[in-house]
């Protein structure tokens, strides 16, 4: 209930600018599609699908990556040291449980509705997606794992440039490496395993099969729990740290 | 508070702090800017931990039972913290909410604290397009929404015009007659006096006197004395007139001696050696 609470307060802030939302979290994943998925990628096939199917389940894992981190570890950061309204909630009668799944809730709703509203796009241009219930719940996760990483790299940050810092060195190269635009089975293996070290490439692996109907990589799932499990124990560790 | 102490970096920003504040009461922390006063709100208000010492509200230890004690306490705290982009409705509403308030009392008491702020006509408006003044009234009226027995206001008048000034210091003498506990922190010595039962000196961290605004002049000297000599200020206090009037009369140079009754700024300088604005 709580919980409910924390997000409560952030859909009534988007309620307010839900259109310029979409718009702005429509465009980089638009662009995305543009330039990978019809230019570069026009005319090309990756294991027997075409590259514009092949590249819009990458798309959704990046843009559920990014929405949902954005969503959840900016609006913190800025809550903390920005507003400093985050004190209130750290002042009131709530469990650190409550507080954190709130936070991280936003997250995941707001990277829910940018990855629902791409897909619809997406769906147009290319119509043999197939949307599941292990596309669903990988779509979840994705939303899930980022949204605890924002929360934690909200909560341990120090400074504004501190969050933007962490988007440049941890975001960006997993925007390109973490399996979005190309497979990683075309890879050598050492750096195939290193890619795995990346929860994005584990979120592409699981969104790209469910949507294609490839062979289910469960251990790709699994590994996604995982992330999901130490960013939210981190993230309570830290919370801890900073309240009484 | 017993004992209370607090360190950043190895520096001790508040050190043996004891003091009581009595239910009903309006409590000042007078001291200047870096004094302690807001490390000491930090503390109560369970947002950081003492190093050494104790601090109970309503018998509820701050560090060892903060839930209980988030329950007790309302807060205003000295910089905006209400959410910019919901309205004033909504801030009061979330509040509650976090307060866990049933919506019948959270609708009834949110038009009751803006009827008791004046903000019922900017209920609606965004925290953003509300003067500065509206934006601290709209605060105090969260801060006291879950009915709190004490409330804390850190610096509640500070950037604010003289008007919005008053109109706070009412706020919380209303909200004072209704029954809630207040402390507050300030460093204008005319806001100690005028709306503090009892106040409490702090300088570098240490409480250095506490009582009520007359009984700490009377310690002093209820007369102050000032004289020039060689481009400084000299002051000296008395019981009462005829002693310093007789102090006056010996003196040799006679020149810009004024002679006044003493208020807690003297106090203040006579305890700290220095200004509290300083």
């Amino acid at each position: 209930m709580d919980a409910y609470t924390i997000v409560w307060s952030d859909m009534m802030m988007l309620r307010r600018r839900f259109a310029k939302y979409l718009l702005t979290t429509l465009l980089s994943p638009l662009l995305y599609l543009m330039a990978f998925g019809w230019g570069l990628g026009r005319g090309m096939s990756v294991n027997g699908t075409g590259y514009l199917e092949f590249v819009v389940p990458g798309i959704i894992a990046l843009t559920a990556m990014t929405t949902s981190f954005n969503g959840a570890g900016t609006r913190l950061n800025t809550d903390r040291l920005f507003f400093r309204s985050f004190d209130e909630c750290l002042m009131a009668p709530i469990s650190s449980l409550s507080l954190l799944a709130g936070k991280a809730i936003i997250g995941v709703y707001r990277g829910l509705v940018s990855s629902i509203a791409f897909l619809l796009v997406a769906m147009l241009i290319a119509p043999g997606i197939h949307i599941g219930p292990l596309f669903v719940l990988s779509l979840l996760l994705t939303c899930l794992i980022f949204s605890f990483l924002g929360v934690l790299a909200a909560l341990l940050a120090s400074t504004h440039e501190d969050m933007a810092t962490f988007s440049s060195l941890i975001l960006l190269p997993m925007t390109f490496l973490g399996g979005t635009f190309f497979s990683l089975s075309q890879l050598p293996l050492a750096l195939k395993m290193a890619l795995y070290l990346l929860p994005l490439t584990h979120c592409s692996m699981c969104l790209r099969a469910a949507a294609l109907g490839g062979s289910f990589p469960w251990w790709s799932l699994m590994g996604m729990a995982a992330f999901l499990l130490a960013f939210s124990l981190a993230s309570m560790a830290v919370l801890k740290r900073l309240s009484v | 508070m017993i004992g209370l102490a607090k360190e950043y970096c190895g520096k001790r920003v508040i050190d043996d702090l004891s003091l009581e504040v009595e239910e009903g009461e309006i409590f000042g922390f007078l001291g200047p800017n870096g004094a302690g006063k807001s490390t000491a709100i930090r503390i109560l208000t369970t947002l950081t931990k003492p190093t050494a010492g104790r601090a109970l509200i309503n018998g509820f230890d701050v560090a060892k039972q903060p839930h209980m004690v988030k329950s007790q306490f309302g807060i205003v705290q000295q910089h905006l913290s209400l959410n910019r982009e919901l309205t004033v409705r909504e801030n009061l509403e979330l509040h509650a909410r976090l307060h866990h308030l049933s919506k019948w009392d959270r609708d009834r008491r949110i038009d009751e604290l803006l009827d008791f702020v004046d903000l019922t006509g900017f209920a609606h408006q965004l925290i953003d397009k509300i003067s500065g003044g509206m934006k601290r009234r709209a605060m105090i009226a969260r801060a006291l929404i879950h009915r709190p027995r004490i409330l804390f206001l850190d610096e509640p008048t500070v950037g604010l015009d003289a008007q919005s000034r008053r109109r706070v210091w009412d706020l919380i003498r209303g909200m004072n007659t209704e029954g809630t506990t207040v402390f507050l922190t300030t460093h204008y010595i005319d806001e100690a006096e005028m709306l503090c039962h009892r106040v409490g000196i702090i300088h570098q961290g240490r409480s250095m006197a506490i009582g009520s605004a007359d009984q700490l002049r009377r310690n002093l000297g209820e007369i102050a004395v000032e004289s020039k000599k060689d481009g400084r200020t000299r002051y000296c206090y008395f019981p009462d007139k005829e002693t310093a009037s007789k102090f006056v009369l010996e003196m040799k140079a006679a020149d810009g001696v004024v002679m006044r009754q003493s208020n807690l700024e003297d106090v203040f300088i006579e305890l700290t050696g220095r200004r509290v604005e300083e």
